[in-house]
């Protein structure tokens, strides 16, 4: 009868993502506990099987947070991450399990407000999904 | 090179689905330049199948290994001390590779993790295509460096056809008419009479048609 | 000694210097003798020779050399046809002396479309041998006796030797040399795909008969009346080489309802007419497939009847 929240782990980049969350904390706003944050240089580093691994060690949600496409820090970054999420959509879609539970979110440096946001709409959306079984 | 697409996941998860230890041998060949076979890809396979298992509650040990090739005994050889420990060992080399895997080792129930399509090389950053058909008569020079037996759709020889369209294949807009390109570049380089010279019926003797091939080099055979 | 190559219908008609006028009759898509009897029942006395499509747009229909027996039964002079898409050079040789033993004498030659439009896309690809190469072999074992491998043919199949020619496909300057390239393989007579621009097509023969190709082979202008300007459009669009200008389908919706079909015959007969006076061109074929009704009127309002007897 466990009413747990949704695991999520979210890839933020170090540029506007983390500007994004030090903006958020100077709002105080927190984001939630069943996020796990874990920060990459750029969001063009993640590889397809970064992705896939939090879903192995029982993540059921998964979302990246970087710059937005003409602002990247390191001009293809967010571009690159965008292609490999779709491409673990689809791998998602081949093995029965919800596209939907990945996703990719861009934000400029001075958005803290949005930063938390999306944490919360990730964890609406992984509740509404169920947990994976 | 030797390109392969990968098997859809549903495939591979079907043919191992009574097994419960497997193992994913990858090549460091050919099928690691398109992108399907090499390290990141075992890696990736091995994690979707483990997640697949996991939802349906039925879990299964995956290990890896990466080859420098499949083609080679002594390569395949690395891995005769492990692979008896697994019920089915995926190869995502090219259809050499688990062929000479389970050649090599009989009781090894080995499957096939890509399917492999053509000789070719990269056109564009990810994208492939195929230039050679392995006729084993190569005759490129008299078509200005093109094949037509392996990029015309009808392999002619005497081409181009009444469905070569705007420089496209009938068969689809997606496909250049390679004897467009023939007929263009020989023109341009003022050897049409090349062209107008009349080609014979070709002996497929060589192709694949003639049976099964080897290639001997004598004085390296001990 | 014979004058002629193989003797048939049409070779006589051409030879005799008339305006050659030949027919098209797609085989059932099944056995359906009596419907294929009935398209060719019509065509009768109005052309000099049936055209007979192989699994046309590769959809499997009865075979060419079959239906063309029952047209010759019928008391028609089929065109033969084969295609390499379905045949290596053993059958195709093989399918030859067949034929030729059971009376006809017209082959036609053709690449054949891809199977992938067909209705059998995952079916094995031949293409063995080229249309140029199959004419080249008929040639071969029609005036030298031999089959491919150099072998004896001991009674050789004598058949007149056709081919397609399609002016309308790029590159245009090489379509000539094209043409050409298949006389001098052994065409004795070409087809050309249907044609409806008229300029390019002028610009085509001149060329052909500069080269004197005229004179070495028999030219016949393809012509197809359009039903509809549905038609006309999808052939503009979809059928590979095929040249519809604008002002022609102008021309078509300028009818008005109802009188599409009509104006598509009056313009296939002017362009009969010009055929008929246009150096070079040896004659009409005319393709009005599954419109073979309408093959009697258009042969009588293009002053095509009564066909030569030679």
């Amino acid at each position: 009868m466990s009413n747990s929240k949704p695991r999520i782990v979210a890839f933020c980049c170090a540029n506007c993502a983390s500007s994004a969350a030090n903006v958020a904390q100077g709002m105080k706003k927190v984001l939630p506990e069943n996020v796990k944050v874990i920060q990459v240089p750029c969001t063009g580093r993640i590889e397809i099987l970064h992705l896939l691994k939090p879903f192995e060690e029982g993540a059921d949600g998964v979302y990246v947070a970087g710059c937005q496409s003409d602002s990247c820090q390191y001009m293809e970054g967010i571009s690159k991450a965008s292609k490999r999420v779709a491409h673990v959509k689809k791998v998602l879609q081949e093995i029965d399990m919800e596209p939907e539970r990945i996703e990719i979110f861009e934000l400029s440096a001075s958005r803290g407000g949005r930063f938390v946001d999306v944490a919360y709409e990730m964890t609406e959306r992984l509740e509404a999904l169920g947990p994976i079984l | 090179m030797i390109v392969a697409e990968p098997k859809p996941v549903k495939e591979i998860l079907e043919m191992v689905q009574d097994s419960k230890k497997i193992l994913i041998i990858g090549c460091k060949g050919c099928v690691t330049v398109c992108n399907v076979g090499g390290a990141k890809e075992v890696g990736v396979l091995a994690s979707t199948i483990k997640i697949a298992r996991k939802k349906l509650g039925i879990p299964i040990e995956v290990d890896e290994f990466l080859l420098e090739r499949q083609c080679d005994p002594e390569y395949v050889d690395e891995v005769k001390e492990v692979i008896g420990q697994y019920d089915s060992v995926i190869s995502i080399a090219c259809g050499v590779g688990p062929q000479f895997l389970s050649e090599r080792y009989p009781l090894a129930r080995v499957l096939p993790g890509v399917n492999t399509q053509f000789m070719g090389g990269a056109v564009e950053h990810g994208i492939w295509a195929e230039r050679c058909a392995g006729c084993g008569k190569c005759a490129i020079h008299l078509f200005g460096g093109i094949c037509p037996i392996a990029r015309c759709s009808k392999s002619l020889l005497n081409g181009p056809c009444g469905g070569s369209d705007h420089g496209k294949c009938e068969i689809s807009k997606e496909v250049d008419c390679v004897w467009d390109m023939i007929v263009r570049k020989m023109m341009e380089q003022d050897r049409l009479g090349e062209l107008l010279a009349f080609k014979p019926p070709k002996s497929w003797i060589t192709a694949r048609d003639g049976g099964p091939r080897k290639m001997i080099r004598e004085e390296l055979v001990k | 000694m014979s004058e002629y190559k193989a003797g048939s219908n049409l070779e006589k008609v051409l030879k005799a210097g008339h305006f050659a006028f030949t027919g098209e009759c797609g085989p059932p898509t099944g056995a359906n003798v009596e419907h294929l009897k009935e398209k060719a029942g019509h065509l009768k006395g109005c052309v000099d020779a049936v055209n007979v499509t192989d699994n046309q747009t590769a959809v499997v229909r009865m075979s060419s050399w079959a239906a063309s027996i029952i047209l010759l039964q019928e008391g028609l002079e089929p065109n033969f046809q084969m295609v390499c898409r379905d045949r290596n050079r053993l059958a195709m040789q093989s399918d030859i002396l067949g034929v030729y033993s059971h009376g006809i004498r017209n082959m036609l030659c053709l690449s054949g479309d891809h199977q992938k439009f067909g209705n059998h896309p995952e079916a094995k690809n031949v293409f063995d041998i080229d249309s140029m190469q199959l004419i080249y072999t008929a040639k071969t074992m029609r005036d030298e006796g031999k089959f491919l491998n150099g072998q004896d043919v001991d009674v050789p199949p004598r058949l007149f030797i056709g081919a397609a020619s399609n002016p309308f496909a790029e590159p245009f300057e090489f379509r000539v040399h094209r043409l050409a390239k298949k006389i001098a393989a052994g065409a004795d007579f070409v087809q050309t795909q249907c044609i409806y621009n008229m300029d390019k097509f002028r610009r085509f023969m001149k060329m052909a008969v500069d080269m004197g190709l005229h004179e070495k082979c028999y030219i016949l202008a393809g012509v197809t009346p359009m039903k509809s300007v549905g038609m006309a459009r999808y052939m503009g669009k979809s059928v590979p080489g095929m040249d519809v200008p604008e002002p022609l389908i102008n021309r078509l919706k300028g009818a008005g309802k109802g009188k599409v079909a009509e104006e598509g015959i009056k313009f296939a007969l002017e362009q009969i007419e010009e055929f008929r006076e246009m150096e070079g061109v040896a004659g009409v074929h005319l393709m009005a497939i599954e419109w073979e009704h309408k093959v009697p009127e258009i042969a009588e309002r293009a002053g095509m009847l009564p066909r030569p007897v030679v």
